[in-house]
């Protein structure tokens, strides 16, 4: 019995959620009284996958065959469950990224495992293993007892933190059988917008709604944001009328988002759009509207113009930075 | 051509949601259902990929005969054919399973789901059906282009899209942008009535997980407002006060 994370790479990088999921990998392991193995799949430098020891994972089983290089769920989810199969691993910890929601349930079929994704905290250690997890779109919490001898958690990003437990790690290569059938999707092509802050993994987030009028309005929440290093996002409404991609629509039939900071500017607040932000540890929220329903779920609030508020924001900040 | 769609029926997006018998159960009491949304999006898919004679489409639901009004709203969107698979649903993996018990000897050449369901927010059910199946899934899906065969798909990743290709069969769950979707018209609702919607028994499976408990977001506190002249002063209070910034 140990614990396995899945620590997923992107351009042979770990993000602050992959460290995080080590974190929280190893206090689980901890509750356990077991040792943390991590698997990378891919092409990861040696100096990258010493960084996981940094977070308490003391091996790390590195996966570099050529047909595994880029992201195919299916191949990896295999990999994944054999590995968990070598180490005795009967817990299984990814991030709940993009790929990890493509990767997790297969996993979980493959070892006949319970699934908590959209852990926000650790497992209850009164013997039914039950995790507090996201439901009705951060309207409410599911606490989910994974009832199966094994286990797969996919955590949210920034539910945990990043917590530091150095230890000494060893790199064990893992030469894991590939079946073609197991390699049916094909990467084309790869777009990432390198300049800006990844939404679902952001610690600040500027978002807008109607009240900017129009799309030609948005350097002002662009230049906010930058200089926050926050990233951007958008209400349904916005979205729908094309004045941005969909990518940045936070709410209940978009993204859910749990940042350390959320301002809202020139977004009313109704239900369907709290669901995906609630979560946020510090809401702020600008509007004219007095009555703005916003305003119930804010910490701080500025009732005023967008026009003439976030400009003074922005130079606010300026001179903060100094 | 041969798309099934698995729909869930979900409470309305304006919900308040609220629960019973010491917070183990979601309260029922006076809430509308509907298709789920993302669900609906992939089924709008599917009849575009269909329309004008290429295909049929087939929505699969598991769950009780409650459900079937929400079953007839996704035939009345343009769904062909309906099959409800008779159980109360337990978890994604019981859910999973059971449909892909029933597209196992099917041929359906694709299996579209909506990117999650919005009352448990899983994303689970699709590669989940993949994996039962053992054929390759795609999921949170932008964009697809199908052309009978060959699949093109954009697939959202942090901070940007990844673009692949599937060939041959292949279960997908559909984000927004993947179609606009479909507002029923009367002749679809009439036709509705008529559609065959065959129920079918549940294969045995246990469920490997259980909800115990609900919680409802903790409250904030009060509002803190600042005037709208002194609107600078929040960069103050974000950094020495709230220490976010």
């Amino acid at each position: 019995m140990s614990v396995l994370v899945y620590v997923e790479q992107a351009e042979g990088k770990f993000k602050k959620s992959v460290f995080e999921a080590v974190s929280y990998a190893k206090a689980i392991a901890d509750q356990q009284s077991t040792g943390l193995t991590a698997i990378s799949i891919g092409d990861v430098a040696e100096s990258e996958l010493k960084e996981l020891g940094k977070y308490g994972a003391s091996k790390v089983l590195n996966v570099s065959a050529e047909q595994l290089k880029t992201f195919v769920n299916q191949a990896y989810a295999s990999v994944i469950a054999a590995a968990a199969e070598k180490e005795g691993a009967d817990i299984i910890v990814l991030s709940n990224s993009f790929s990890g929601k493509g990767l997790a349930p297969r996993i979980a079929v493959k070892l006949q495992a319970g699934l908590a994704d959209g852990a926000v905290e650790l497992p209850s250690t009164d013997g039914k293993f039950a995790i507090k997890k996201t439901a009705y779109s951060g309207k409410a919490f599911a606490i989910t007892e994974l009832t199966s001898a094994n286990k797969v958690i996919a955590l949210n990003p920034n539910a945990f933190g990043v917590k530091e437990n150095a230890t000494d790690i060893a790199i064990e290569n893992f030469a894991a059988d590939v079946k073609q059938s197991d390699l049916g999707t094909v990467i084309k092509d790869i777009v990432r917008a390198s300049d800006k802050v990844s939404l679902p993994d952001a610690e600040l987030v500027v978002s807008a709604g109607r009240g900017l009028k129009g799309p030609e309005n948005w350097g002002m929440i662009e230049e906010l944001a930058g200089l926050l290093g926050a990233a951007t996002a958008c209400s349904k409404p916005v979205s729908d009328a094309d004045w941005r991609p969909h990518s940045e629509h936070v709410g209940q039939t978009g993204i859910a988002i749990s940042p350390n900071l959320y301002i809202a500017i020139g977004i009313s607040g109704a239900i369907q759009h709290l669901a995906g932000v609630s979560s946020s540890k510090v809401i702020v929220v600008i509007n004219k509207d007095p009555e703005a329903p916003f305003f119930k779920v804010a910490d701080y609030g500025i009732v005023g113009d967008a026009f003439e508020v976030v400009p003074k924001l922005i130079e606010a900040l300026k001179a903060h930075k100094g | 051509m041969k798309i099934l769609v698995c729909i869930s029926n979900v409470p309305d997006t304006t919900t308040k949601i609220t629960f019973t018998n010491d917070n183990t159960e979601f309260n029922t009491a006076g809430v509308q259902y509907i298709v789920n949304p993302y669900d609906e999006i992939a089924l709008s898919k599917a009849i575009e990929l269909t329309e004008g004679g290429k295909g049929t489409v087939t929505v699969i639901n598991v769950g009780e005969a409650a459900n079937d009004p929400t079953i007839r709203k996704a035939l009345a969107i343009g769904a062909d054919d309906a099959v409800r698979v008779n159980a109360a649903p337990r978890d994604a993996y019981f859910v999973a399973k059971q449909i892909a018990s029933y597209a196992a000897d099917k041929d359906f050449n694709v299996i579209l789901t909506g990117r999650e369901s919005i009352d448990f927010n899983g994303n689970q059910v699709a590669a989940m059906v993949g994996e039962f199946l053992d054929i390759p899934s795609v999921s949170i899906i932008k964009k697809l282009d199908y052309d009978g065969s060959t699949a093109t798909i954009e697939r959202e990743i942090e901070g940007g899209k990844e673009v692949l290709t599937v060939t041959g069969k292949f279960v997908a769950s559909c984000a927004e942008g993947v179609a606009e979707p479909k507002i029923p018209n009367m002749r679809g609702i009439m036709s509705a009535r008529t559609k065959p919607l065959t129920v079918v028994e549940a294969v045995a499976i246990d469920a490997v997980t259980k909800v115990t408990k609900y919680e409802t977001p903790a409250p904030r506190g009060a509002v803190k407002l600042i005037a709208a002249d002194q609107a600078e002063s929040l960069i103050g209070l974000l950094h020495s006060e709230a220490k976010v910034i």
